[in-house]
């Protein structure tokens, strides 16, 4: 799907937990996230914790928006 | 491996793969195979190429001597010959088609942009009126989002076969991060959130399907002027 987005021309940044499908299937811009069942969230942290998590990693995937890349990228998280 | 298993084109190379059906179902028949070609290893047989064995090339050229011999020069002249009068020919090295897609270009200004969610995650109505499968989806949905400040729990739920659902039902945003996407709107680091999120199910859907599915949401992207995409997988 990531594909055929870019294809059609609008960027496009896809948030995923295993990285290297992601990259074998084709996405160019990859922002990992924490889990397979909850991507955005942590049910190990409180509610204040995952927050800031998912606000992070989302604010993350946005800038990732407006970078020009020539390859492939994965973009860092720091929470 | 099915041929759409994303194992295939990471360790193709590395290792034998052999080549094996849609689900589960054809498991008794895919191991068969591979038992077979085990014995055969070590028993010491002379082992048949990728093609005829059942498992995907590795890339491994290993030179035969056809018996009787041929030349290369005479089997390329003979298979130009067959292409040029429109005759079946079957070639020695099929080289993978390359399916690159061009990086598309990035957003200028973010805080003019409108930004919209895709998710294979399965994000849906409780009563999933679209009623997309939870597995191997051929549907897909979309689902308005004006003035919701997050996706409640009890309105929205996930029917994602793939995983353990509970922390998905009793948060959503884990999944379609919608409130973290409204106060990134209140504060004016994206312009506007698109009105919908779209959503389908990503396990055992094919990628063919899934391409067309995008094909069909792209129209609805391109009819909002969305310009730019966050697709959040599971």
């Amino acid at each position: 799907m990531v594909k055929e987005i870019e294809r059609a021309g609008i960027p496009v940044v896809q948030m995923a937990n295993l990285v290297p499908v992601a990259k074998s299937v084709g996405s160019n811009k990859i922002v990992p996230t924490f889990s397979i069942p909850y991507p955005l969230g942590d049910p190990s942290r409180t509610e204040e914790e995952q927050w800031k998590l998912r606000y992070h990693r989302v604010g993350v995937a946005l800038d990732a928006l407006t970078v020009d890349v020539k390859e492939q990228t994965v973009f860092k998280v720091s929470i | 491996m099915n041929e759409e298993n994303p194992g295939v084109e990471m360790f193709r190379q590395d290792i034998y793969i052999f080549k094996g059906g849609k689900s589960a179902a054809s498991m008794r028949k895919d191991v068969k195979e591979m038992a077979e070609f085990g014995k055969k290893i070590l028993n010491g047989e002379a082992l048949l190429s990728a093609e005829e064995e059942g498992y995907y090339g590795r890339g491994i050229r290993k030179q035969v001597w056809l018996d009787p011999p041929v030349t290369a020069a005479d089997r390329a002249v003979d298979m130009l010959l067959k292409k040029l009068n429109g005759q079946p020919f079957k070639t020695e090295l099929p080289i993978p088609p390359k399916d690159n897609v061009p990086i598309a270009p990035p957003i200028k200004d973010l805080s003019k942009a409108t930004i919209a969610i895709v998710t294979s995650g399965g994000i849906v109505p409780v009563d999933n009126p679209d009623k997309i499968q939870s597995a191997s989806a051929t549907r897909w949905g979309r689902y308005n989002v004006s003035g919701m400040e997050r996706l409640e729990s009890g309105v929205f739920k996930t029917i994602h076969a793939g995983f353990d659902p509970a922390v998905a039902n009793q948060n959503p945003n884990v999944i379609v991060p919608l409130d973290a996407l409204r106060a990134y709107e209140k504060e004016g680091k994206i312009g506007k959130l698109h009105e919908y999120f779209y959503s389908t199910v990503g396990t055992g859907t094919t990628q063919a399907e899934a391409a067309r599915m995008a094909k069909e949401i792209i129209v609805h992207l391109k009819e909002g002027n969305v310009d730019g995409v966050i697709l959040v997988s599971t």
